[in-house]
């Protein structure tokens, strides 16, 4: 018996020091040299690397893109979710599939697509030229390219939350003479704004670090269309490494923030699921 | 008590919800969902499959002929299998780990599984090929072993195992979680060995979801762009993903050659995302 607990416990230490291993060389070096490699120089030649004005605006750009794509996403999560987790119709698992279909795009296909449709060959391409408006290697190229990637990241949370916590309440708020309107606001949107956060957490976190599909879209002006991943890109082509890793280090940073985040709203997430069972 | 009310609710609205519904919003809620999915999602790729048309079946497959695109495809999906079935492999190992023993630093483990998810791909890209040149940290000792991971196919597979661990770890947290312990206790008092115990009880349990979370990892791995082309060395026939292919066609204004590698990988992968769709809509039942 002794032998045999010994062994288990052996087993134990075994397999959790393989875990912590490969994490440790997969997951954990990368990030730590991110921050080594960003202040390897001093903190002088780390700001001078973040202060520069193509850096200030990649971060101007990739801020107001996720300010952009971010809330159209939301508005969307929450119509779909509606929809979807209230209401019986049919090729509503359809829908559910084509609203997860980003997800299994490429993110140099999702550019691509876009290319095909406003490129100069495009389908809209001669049209736009004629009237002078520009979607590609512009704002509303890197928009559209960001909403596609990060299109079901709040319906995707949103609609297994809103099935699970059903239709009785809102049921409840009408039949007592409430609005639809003030239904949502009042019953739905507190059931729900956890979830909510987690999906836009998620979201927001994409729309900022999406690489593929945006280099393919955003023509790589230099402080016109350059998000901060792009920059990251140039900084490194350039060889000019300690800059480059500066700059991915605000970007890990972020991470890091939506991993905290992330892990404060899991937890509220299961409370709001739960009692969506209980009830 | 509570369940006597309940069935009779559902009883008495059920049919109610046939006739009129007392829930408004879903004209409303359903046209925006479908206008939007419309706009960005279903014309975007329309354009594409209407590009690949007009190619029509000989055009794709001369352009899909070609050995760069062949060695390109074959790449992608060959490095994506192989860092799928590690993932799957240290996947499992790793939420087992989690779920089952408490050890000090087990939350941070647990947090950091999902930086992946959480970290932009290009950051994930240059930290790689730094940690594994010749000259990084995990670079250089692994050199002196004759393994030469940045700018070969192998450090293609690293980055991959980057991107698709978090699939199999959290598809795998929750079933692990449910798991009932008395299965495994029993087989224990029945005198069977814990490997037996995993390989018999365990595993057969954890399957579905283990399906389900390497194949997420593989149709991730499949289109990975941005951690990918930093460490590849990108040597056409050699270490040159189809997604670079597909950017590098662009880039040559030759947009059918980029339409036919898309294609063909899109193609693949919703065959492989069919069955997975169907299997989660097997494997999720409600939980009460």
């Amino acid at each position: 018996m002794r032998a045999h607990q010994l062994q288990h416990k052996l087993g134990k230490w075994l397999l959790i020091s393989i875990a912590v291993l490969f994490l440790g060389c997969f997951l954990l070096l990368p990030l730590v040299l991110v921050l080594v490699s960003a202040l390897s120089k001093g903190l002088d030649v780390y700001w001078a690397a973040l202060s520069e004005p193509d850096a200030l605006s990649a971060l101007q750009l990739t801020l107001l893109v996720a300010a952009i794509s971010v809330p159209l996403n939301l508005v969307f999560g929450v119509a779909a979710s509606w929809a979807i987790a209230k209401f019986q119709f049919r090729g509503r698992s359809l829908l559910i599939t084509l609203i997860d279909l980003p997800f299994a795009v490429s993110p140099v296909i999702s550019g691509l697509v876009f290319v095909l449709l406003f490129g100069a060959q495009g389908l809209f391409g001669p049209w736009l030229a004629e009237h002078d408006v520009r979607i590609l290697f512009a704002l509303p190229g890197i928009v559209l390219a960001t909403v596609f990637v990060t299109f079901p990241f709040v319906a995707r949370e949103l609609i297994p939350l809103m099935q699970a916590q059903g239709r009785d309440d809102e049921e409840a708020a009408l039949s007592l003479g409430a609005s639809g309107w003030q239904t949502f606001r009042r019953v739905t949107l507190p059931n729900i704004k956890w979830g909510l956060m987690y999906g836009v957490l998620l979201c927001n976190a994409r729309a900022m670090g999406e690489f593929g599909a945006v280099s393919v879209v955003s023509g790589h002006i230099r402080g016109r269309t350059n998000t901060l991943p792009l920059h990251v890109e140039i900084l490194y082509n350039e060889y000019q490494f300690v800059a480059a890793f500066a700059v991915a280090s605000v970007l890990a940073l972020l991470a890091l923030l939506t991993l905290i985040l992330k892990r404060i709203v899991e937890t509220r997430v299961a409370h709001s699921l739960n009692r969506g069972a209980h009830a | 008590m509570s369940a006597v009310l309940s069935i009779s609710a559902v009883q008495l609205s059920a049919p109610s919800r046939r006739q009129r519904d007392v829930l408004p919003g879903l004209t409303l809620t359903l046209g925006w969902t479908l206008f939007w999915l419309a706009l960005i999602v279903l014309l975007p790729l329309g354009a594409l499959f209407g590009k690949a048309a007009t190619l029509g079946f000989d055009g794709l497959y001369d352009a899909l002929s070609a050995p760069r695109v062949r060695a390109a495809l074959a790449l992608s999906f060959s490095s994506a299998l192989i860092a799928a079935g590690v993932c799957a492999v240290f996947g499992l190992l790793i939420a087992w780990v989690l779920k089952r023993y408490r050890f000090p630093g087990r939350g941070l483990l647990d947090a950091l599984v999902d930086l992946p998810i959480a970290l932009p791909t290009a950051v994930a890209g240059i930290a790689l090929t730094a940690l594994y040149a010749p000259k990084g940290w995990l670079g250089a000792p692994l050199l002196e072993y004759g393994i030469k991971v940045a700018y070969t196919p192998l450090g293609i597979v690293v980055a991959l195992i980057f991107v698709g661990l978090p699939f199999v770890v959290r598809t795998l947290q929750p079933v692990l979680e449910e798991l009932e312990r008395e299965q495994e206790e029993a087989a224990a008092t029945l005198g069977a060995g814990p490997l037996r115990i995993f390989i018999k009880v365990t595993l057969p349990a954890l399957l579905p979801a283990w399906l389900t979370g390497t194949t997420l990892a593989f149709a991730r791995a499949v289109g990975e762009y941005g951690s990918v082309i930093f460490i590849a060395g990108n040597i056409p026939m050699v270490s040159e993903i189809a997604p670079l292919l597909i950017v590098s066609k662009l880039e040559q204004f030759d947009y059918a050659g980029a339409t036919a590698i898309a294609c063909a990988m899109l193609t693949v992968s919703f065959l492989l995302l069919l069955p997975l769709n169907w299997l989660q809509g097997r494997l999720v039942r409600p939980v009460h």
